[in-house]
């Protein structure tokens, strides 16, 4: 395959690795410019929606868990801020700060496992972190270490890192012993210097003069960095409420193995995830992590789609500093849960999911059976920017040979962080990209 | 075994995905201060969620994780199998076809067209089933996830060439291990814990809720007599019923008594706006 002016030149990664789940790319360029974009699912649907209706609301959590397996909490936090909300309960006060600290842990497994593992050996121009490993063994052992931490803290709040089992409609099973909530502070801090290494090290990658043009979207959360809790924000003025949010969100079934596509209205892409987060709440970050974006060179938003790893890195900075606050504050919840009693109506739940918002929400019967369910996951809502970050990649890389642009290619699917395995119960399935 | 270790090379290891949430893959990844060990113990020659690089095989010991749901993934196994020495499958779906098994009960067609608005464009199968039902299988690992541990004593099994020592007995044990107080017994509380394969460590009475059967059924089993002692004890057939029908809902023992109980979820979609208790 030849490139340059004049050519047709196709583009194709058949199975995109370090990504979590299956999916593919194909980008076609004729006479240099780029012609169709198209990022494949071929992830089978696993129709949660369907299997949720008839079951008890108590159960959303537990089965919503098993949608992904890197970011469970997401799943179960998303999932009882819906049930409640059509139960009519809020929860608040000590529960709530034990859901932040559970659901630090996720951003910290899943921030380190992401940066360490999937994409930092892109920028060192290794195949995967084993072969980074034998370059700089030092830097993996401290990307495993965080990432141990995060499933620490995981196990200790939730009972289990891989699908927790102690969280429920209301709050917790049982609240955790203060003893063991204080034995993670050691872990935690060391995390945390950690994190701030991590900064300091991705920060100094070279990164490709990309830059999009985002409608980012994320929560607000008064006074704190959104995690578990917020309304939804854009930043071109939205601020509504969740529900206002669900019927905003308008996904698209289309053909030809594209996704559900979200669009704002019916009309607008937009991203979440870490640069939308940080857009649009990075005035409340605590100093420590502020101060470590300071140092890393990031301005109030950062454009470049590919120094994502940088925010996700300053992130990561929080969620430690975040989780040590919490636990210096733990006091067991008492009782564990609140109690929800089921009502009929719809019920809404938006929490950020380490890789950007994730939407739940059902309609249950009066004796709590699921009449419905819709769960709009980040990558759903992401695919038509990352689609368009490959237009804007290609058009910047058409320099490069053919291997190096598929690998440009692959990184800028993987700045997004998308979890296909998520996605793909909502996303079409097409044997043309077998 | 076909290729002893310390042989030639080091033997090669494959990781597989159907359908599945990647959970227990990243099991693998989740071995932390053993990973490192553990790449450098056999060569890691496929697997998607950790690395752009691959081969063609042929692959001394495959992990397979996730059901078979779609046509051409029920050929690709196929084409697994033959390329693998040793196949050990990894979770709830791979050995019993998860959570979305519950497809199985549900009226053709039903399931797609309430998740898409074009069912016409999803290539899937009706049923997810596991991949014992596709090629033979070494070894099964059940969980959903899998046990860390267990992960790795089958790893190690394997690559000796002994049979993996993991137990098939119910959770129960591990509760009397761990000192937990039996939530039937004391407070009268619908658990599967009798009849549910143990591995995890009991995790789930331990915060003072029932088990919900992650791992599928124990070896041996007696799901009549214990569904009988919580209804007695006040639990409503739907609830035993759905506990039965979750994560291994096509597991025969399970699926059974979720069938004796008047499930697994008898909601006929398409029709479930038809009022309240409609579902039913």
């Amino acid at each position: 395959m030849t490139h340059g002016s004049g050519a047709r030149r196709t583009v194709g990664v058949e199975g995109i690795s370090r990504v979590e789940g299956e999916g593919s790319l194909r980008v076609e360029v004729h006479d240099g410019a780029v012609t169709e974009v198209a990022l494949d699912i071929f992830e089978p649907p696993r129709y949660f929606e369907a299997l949720l209706v008839g079951r008890h609301f108590t159960e959303a959590p537990d089965i919503t868990a098993r949608i992904c397996g890197i970011c469970p909490v997401a799943y179960q936090m998303s999932a009882c801020a819906a049930m409640e909300d059509a139960c009519g309960v809020t929860v608040d006060g000590r529960v709530r700060s034990l859901r932040r600290l559970l659901y630090c842990g996720e951003w910290i497994q899943s921030h380190a496992l992401h940066i360490y593992l999937l994409h930092a050996p892109d920028f060192l121009g290794c195949a995967d972190a084993v072969e980074l490993a034998e370059q700089d063994r030092g830097a993996v052992e401290r990307g495993l270490a965080i990432k141990r931490t995060g499933n620490l803290v995981m196990a200790t709040v939730g009972g289990r890192a891989v699908h927790p089992v102690n969280v429920r409609v209301g709050g917790f099973y049982r609240a955790p012993d203060p003893a063991a909530i204080a034995a993670l502070r050691e872990p935690l801090l060391q995390a945390r210097d950690d994190a701030l290494a991590t900064v300091a090290w991705v920060s100094g990658f070279e990164f490709p003069d990309v830059v999009g043009g985002y409608r980012f979207v994320a929560l607000r959360d008064p006074g704190r960095y959104p995690i578990e809790s917020g309304r939804p924000a854009s930043s071109e003025g939205l601020d509504v409420s969740p529900g206002a949010f669900a019927a905003l969100a308008v996904e698209e079934h289309v053909a030809h193995s594209t996704a559900l596509h979200a669009r704002l209205a019916g009309r607008d892409p937009y991203l979440t995830g870490p640069l939308a987060r940080y857009a649009l709440n990075a005035g409340v970050l605590p100093p420590v992590a502020a101060e470590a974006a300071s140092a890393a060179g990031l301005g109030p938003v950062c454009w470049n789609p590919f120094q994502s790893i940088v925010v996700r890195a300053v992130e990561l900075v929080f969620a430690c500093d975040e989780a040590l606050t919490l636990l210096e504050a733990y006091e067991p919840p008492d009782p564990p849960a609140a109690e929800v009693r089921a009502r009929p109506g719809f019920g809404t739940g938006v929490t950020e999911a380490p890789r950007g918002l994730l939407l739940h929400r059902y309609e249950i019967d009066a004796d709590g059976t699921i009449v419905t369910a819709r769960i709009m996951p980040p990558t759903s809502q992401n695919q038509l920017t990352i689609e368009a970050d490959l237009r804007r990649v290609v058009e910047a890389g058409l320099d490069l040979d053919d291997a190096d642009l598929q690998w440009r290619c692959e990184q800028a699917v993987r700045n997004h962080d998308p979890c296909i395995s998520c996605a793909a119960h909502f996303l079409d399935l097409s044997v043309e990209t077998r | 075994m076909t290729s002893p270790p310390g042989a030639t090379a080091r033997p090669s290891l494959a990781v597989w995905k159907f359908a599945s949430c990647d959970g227990c893959q990243l099991m693998l990844l989740d071995c932390e201060d053993d990973l490192l060990t553990l790449t450098g113990t056999v060569d890691i020659v496929h697997f998607t969620e950790m690395s752009r690089s691959t081969t063609a095989g042929p692959y001394d010991v495959s992990l397979v994780e996730g059901s078979i749901t779609t046509p051409a993934d029920a050929e690709r196994i196929v084409e697994i199998r033959a390329r693998s020495g040793v196949v050990v499958t990894i979770g709830a779906c791979a050995t019993t076809g998860g959570i979305q098994g519950l497809r199985n009960f549900a009226a053709s067609g039903a399931y797609a067209s309430t998740v898409y608005a074009h069912p016409e464009y999803i290539d899937a199968l009706e049923t997810s089933t596991p991949i014992s039902v596709h090629v033979d299988v070494d070894y099964e690992l059940h969980g959903c996830p899998i046990d860390r541990g267990q992960l790795l004593e089958v790893l190690t099994a394997t690559l000796a060439g002994r049979t993996p020592v993991i137990p098939g007995h119910p959770v129960c044990h591990e509760c009397k291990a761990r000192g937990t107080v039996c939530l039937v017994v004391a407070e009268n509380r619908s658990c599967l814990g009798p009849v549910t394969r143990a591995g995890c460590g009991a995790l789930c009475p331990a915060v003072g809720r029932g088990c919900f059967g992650c791992f599928g059924p124990a070896d041996t089993t007696n799901t009549g007599s214990l569904a009988a002692h919580l209804v007695g004890a006040g639990a409503a057939p739907v609830d035993v019923s759905r506990l039965f029908a979750t994560f291994n809902a096509n597991a025969p023992a399970f699926e059974q008594e979720a069938a004796a109980q008047g499930g697994p979820v008898p909601v006929p979609l398409g029709d479930h706006r038809s009022g309240p208790g409609g579902g039913r």
